[in-house]
């Protein structure tokens, strides 16, 4: 078992390094660079650029140097000392930006999960046991809407109806009242107020999908042979569709846990820039607009790195619920 | 051979269950009579796709959507409660589908036990868990008792190393020690009538032989009813008292088990038993098969089921009209034109 | 309580003798017979289907049901849709259906920019009528359009304009020349290349197998959309539209194309040691043959689902990254292109008509998934549904 999980950490490791390789490549693929974005932005405003700053700019974010250098500067740097590089758009230190964002995201996408997997689950239960029924057709429509509605249609749609019908703005996190107050029991409850539409509008889609699958996984186990030998026990409905084919339809359904939470907060960057939620999302696209390479290649790379472990998560997970895998 | 009277346990009066589909009507089972005593082996026989199976699970009112019992008994004579002579008898065809007497039933008074062991068992759960589970839905007692019930039980079925298998996995046992799970999950609770739906099927003979051996001698030892089902005649012979042969969803003959295979009544027990191959008689000559093919399910046959397929057949008579059942002797009948007098 | 069943048939007359084999003539219905039966079953992929097919024919003859150039402009910006009406200004039933004029006004306190029906002109809607002239997929010389208004030239604008006074209707249209083929593109790029690599990896096996799966797992380990929208920045704005087309599409299949490597190889190992290939092999049949007759039908219902998965998924993500101006620019249309003005909260509610695009794109991603689900429920003829 040890030399199994000793062996899984060497290949996650491997896998990030080559994973910060390419991040770091696809971020200097646009060609130029920050610097002659940031400039062709000046000179179309209107601006002069003084070539002398030009070349004092390129000394100091270290653009002047050959890729590999300013690679193993910033995979250095996040190594040894935890520093992600410096955001040449925002004039700050990577570190301190994802500090502000990365709270909100995960708060998001953990509250989101959470919500999706406590609807989704007993609603594919319920609409597998009672297939046919108008029950599941409804269920099995909303899977198809949730499907083909875009998140960021969803969210305009929330945003324009609330704000016609419920007369409130929901765009970003918080009312431009508790925008800089520090943190207090009402700042808690606008938060909270605003919460509720991004993991609603992200929500569906994904409940949407885990209802269809934990609905065939249902359906799947609910025609074994062991049912009926569980029936013929004496056991009760209730009691033996709980303990017997949601038992085993849930293991492949829970062991997704581990990389669903990367996956939501990646996903919801659309909604993010949509209704304009200070989230990890939007700050990718501005990043990866303004060649804000740092910024960018920290970003995927964090994601990845969460990707990476939540699998790792997830593998375990099924292991420990899945007796058959782990004596394999 | 007997002359002493056993008590009556399970009666089943024209029992019919019908399956509605999207094509048409099953009849399924189509009005099975017969009368099984406590203590006794019956064997049912038949094809694939006769009904016995449907029979059986009719009992224990196992059957599902689209399928339903339409009409007829099942009379259970249950245990004579403590301190009465008063038997209670409970008709299992009459019960709502959420009477909690079927519960009680269920693996209480009557068990089963499966044809494919590794599908029937749950393959996350243990092999205590799932018996210890059954004891604790009819009888009342605390985890460690029922842990030694189990492990007893899994003894009795002659399991090896019952504690080991006790927290092991089904999937990690191989066949012949999963059925023996099987049965001992289905007799911990000592149930009057063990319903045995081909449970040797899916093993080899040595093991089948084992496995009937166990039954056999638990049998001897409860002083328990089985219901064995099975498409094998030799089996039959071997483990039963009386067999009840089905076809298309009735009973054409129920007999003692020498009298079945000495003197067969019916014409279709009569091609069964020919298509045996026997040893020292059939060498050299072609294997009898019964002429024709089960009818289409959807549309059975009017008048004798049998009637396309029968050497002896009346013309006139049994393609007309539904042939009646004949009392041959006691303990014997048959549903045929022939033997009416 | 036993229902009344159909009647029961007639059982066979008795012969003399029995015959020596009783059986009905069988008849045989081949495959593709039978997957069409099981198709037809499925109302609802059916009605996919109609949706489909009349999107891509408007799709194909584009100009011909756009009442304008897709880039003309108007003198109306952010024209409301027009009302068709069927009741003429006298208060008559009309058979043929008329817009009126568009008159401008100002709202005296808001300043704002007002358009209403001018009911002294009154414009009816002529069907098959001649009006800018196209080229149909570039060969054929033509000006019909399937509807109009010609009289002196009357703007019809039913579903508004944007905010460069340019019809939404005939944008849309053509819209759907992108955005309904990238997928398909995608798609089947996505398969051929998945197929080859997936073979090579296969057949070879040794280190060439083993650093393709490396890559892959790679690949699968960023984050789909991160790295999507970092690949779709890194084109070039200066590219032409065909260019930005095709590498585009590309990028959108690079998850598809990992899963179906993934796929083919897995299938490849496990059956060419299956029992019927080595029985294919001991009659002699060559490598190549067992390839094209064994293994590729035995993963083809796998491919068909996921393309059956992919096609709404890639359509969805070029409408999401177009809509997030990383995808598809301007002067390309799509209907993700046509969405970007709908970003801005304030314009949506001002303007709600800029959202129609989406509206198509539903219906889309709707008709394939019900589609996809009729096939993949048909290739399947021994399910039980």
């Amino acid at each position: 078992m040890l030399s199994f999980l000793l062996k899984r950490v060497s290949n996650m490791v491997l896998s990030l390094f080559v994973i910060s390789i390419v991040a770091f490549i696809v971020i200097q693929l646009p060609p130029g660079d920050f610097l002659t974005t940031y400039m062709a932005q000046l000179t179309s405003a209107g601006q002069t650029v003084d070539n002398a700053e030009v070349a004092s700019l390129n000394r100091q974010f270290g653009l002047d140097q050959p890729i590999y250098v300013q690679y193993y500067k910033w995979i250095s740097g996040i190594v040894l000392r935890g520093d992600f590089g410096y955001s040449f758009n925002f004039r700050r230190p990577v570190t301190a930006l994802l500090d502000e964002r990365m709270g909100y995201s995960l708060i998001l996408a953990f509250g989101t999960m959470i919500l999706v997997y406590l609807l989704a689950l007993p609603i594919g239960v319920y609409s597998a046991i009672k297939q046919y029924s108008i029950a599941d057709y409804v269920v099995t429509l909303l899977g198809f809407l949730g499907l083909a509605l875009p998140s960021f249609l969803f969210a305009l749609i929330m945003m324009y109806l609330s704000n016609k019908y419920l007369g409130i703005s929901v765009g970003g996190l918080f009312s431009p009242k508790y925008e800089m107050a520090p943190w207090s029991l009402e700042r808690l409850g606008d938060f909270l107020s605003h919460l509720w539409v991004p993991m609603v509008v992200v929500g569906l889609s994904g409940t949407a999908s885990l209802i269809r699958v934990m609905r065939a996984t249902m359906l799947d186990e609910l025609s074994q042979p062991y049912v009926e030998t569980a029936r013929a026990k004496g056991l009760s409905e209730a009691r033996l569709i709980l303990k017997y084919p949601v038992r085993l339809a849930v293991s492949p359904f829970i062991s997704t846990i581990g990389w669903t939470l990367p996956n939501l907060i990646s996903d919801t960057a659309i909604a993010a820039i949509v209704l304009s939620i200070p989230t990890v999302g939007p700050l990718l696209l501005t990043a990866l607009l303004s060649q804000d390479m740092y910024l960018a290649g920290s970003i995927i790379l964090i994601l990845s790195f969460m990707t990476v472990v939540g699998t790792f998560i997830s593998d375990l997970l099924l292991a420990w619920l899945d007796p058959r895998i782990r004596y394999e | 051979m007997e002359t002493n009277i056993r008590p009556v346990l399970l009666e089943v009066k024209d029992l019919k269950t019908h399956f509605k589909m999207r094509q048409g009507l099953i009849r399924a089972v189509d009005g099975v009579t017969f009368t099984l005593y406590r203590g006794e082996t019956l064997g049912i026989v038949g094809e694939s796709g006769c009904g016995k199976s449907i029979t059986a699970r009719s009992i224990l009112r196992l059957i599902q959507p689209p399928g339903k019992i339409v009409s007829g008994q099942i009379l259970l004579h249950m245990k004579a409660r403590e301190g009465t002579s008063w038997q209670e008898i409970v008709d299992i065809a009459a019960l709502q589908p959420d009477d909690p007497k079927i519960r009680q039933i269920r693996g209480g008074e009557v068990a089963m036990v499966f044809q494919e062991p590794m599908t029937s068992l749950s393959p996350v759960h243990t092999v205590g868990d799932q018996i210890t589970e059954a004891i604790g839905l009819h009888q009342k007692c605390t985890q460690t008792e029922a842990r030694k019930k189990a492990i007893d039980m899994l003894g009795r079925v002659r399991m090896s190393q019952p504690t080991r298998v006790f927290d092991q996995y089904p999937f990690q046992l191989s066949g012949g020690m999963r059925q023996r799970v099987m049965i001992a999950m289905a007799l911990v609770c000592t149930p009057s009538l063990l319903i045995a739906d081909e449970p040797t099927t899916a093993l080899d003979v040595t093991t089948e032989a084992q496995i009937l051996n166990v039954m056999r001698r638990l049998q001897r030892e409860l002083g328990m009813a089985i219901m064995f089902i099975t498409h094998n005649l030799g089996v039959v012979a071997q483990n039963t008292e009386h067999v009840a042969v089905m076809y298309l969803g009735q009973v054409v003959e129920i007999a003692d088990v020498k009298s079945l295979f000495a003197d067969p009544k019916h014409p279709y027990t009569q091609a069964l038993m020919r298509s045996i191959p026997r040893l020292g008689k059939t060498t050299g000559q072609p294997l009898e098969s019964i002429k024709g093919t089960i009818p289409d399910p959807y549309r059975t046959p009017m008048g004798c089921r049998f009637h396309a397929r029968c050497p002896q057949a009346i013309r006139g008579v049994c393609e007309v009209q539904e042939p009646p059942v004949i009392e041959i002797k006691a303990g014997q009948q048959v549903r045929c034109h022939l033997y009416t007098k | 309580m036993e229902d009344e069943a159909k009647p029961l048939a007639p059982a066979p007359a008795i012969p003399d003798e029995l015959p020596p084999t009783d059986e009905e003539p069988v008849t045989y219905a081949t495959p593709l017979q039978m997957m069409w039966w099981r198709f037809k079953r499925h109302r609802m992929a059916i009605f996919g289907a109609v949706i489909l097919i009349l999107f891509y024919f408007v799709m194909v003859f584009a100009d011909f049901f756009a009442p304008y150039e897709p880039n003309t402009r108007t003198p109306y910006m952010y024209s409301p849709p027009q009302t068709v009406h069927f009741i003429d200004n006298n208060g008559n039933l009309s058979l043929t259906p008329l817009v009126y004029g568009i008159g401008k006004t100002r709202n005296m306190e808001t300043l704002e920019l007002i358009y209403v029906e001018d009911k002294t002109q009154e414009y009816p809607i002529r069907f098959f009528v001649h009006s800018w002239p196209y080229k149909l997929w570039g060969i054929f010389d033509a000006d019909l359009h399937f509807f109009g208004t010609p009289e002196q030239g009357a703007d019809i604008f039913l579903l508004g304009t944007d905010h460069l006074a340019r019809d939404m209707v005939s944008r849309i249209f053509f819209g759907a020349r992108i955005s309904l083929t990238i997928g398909l593109v995608g798609v089947f790029m996505s398969m051929i290349i998945g197929l080859i690599i997936g073979g090579i990896s296969a057949l070879y096996g040794g280190w060439l197998d083993n650093a393709i799966q490396r890559i892959i797992e790679v690949i699968i380990s960023i984050p789909s959309l991160p790295l999507l929208m970092g690949l779709s920045a890194a084109i070039p704005r200066e590219w032409s539209i065909e260019q930005t087309y095709f590498v585009f599409s590309l990028i959108l299949s690079l998850i598809s194309t990992t899963v179906i490597i993934r796929i083919v190889r897995g299938k490849f190992l496990s059956t060419r040691n299956l029992d019927f290939v080595t029985a294919a092999r001991l009659y002699g049949s060559g490598e190549m043959r067992i390839i094209v007759q064994h293994l590729i039908p035995s993963f083809l219902s796998y491919v068909i689902v996921r393309v059956t998965l992919d096609i709404p998924r890639m359509i969805l993500a070029e409408t999401a990254l177009s809509f997030l101006g990383i995808g598809l620019r301007p002067p390309s249309i799509s209907w993700g292109v046509l969405l970007t003005q709908a970003q801005n909260y304030q314009t949506v509610v001002i303007y709600p008509w800029l959202l129609l695009p989406a509206v198509f794109v539903i219906f889309t991603v709707l008709a394939f998934s019900f589609m996809g689900d009729g096939l993949r429920d048909a290739a399947d003829p021994f399910s039980n549904k």
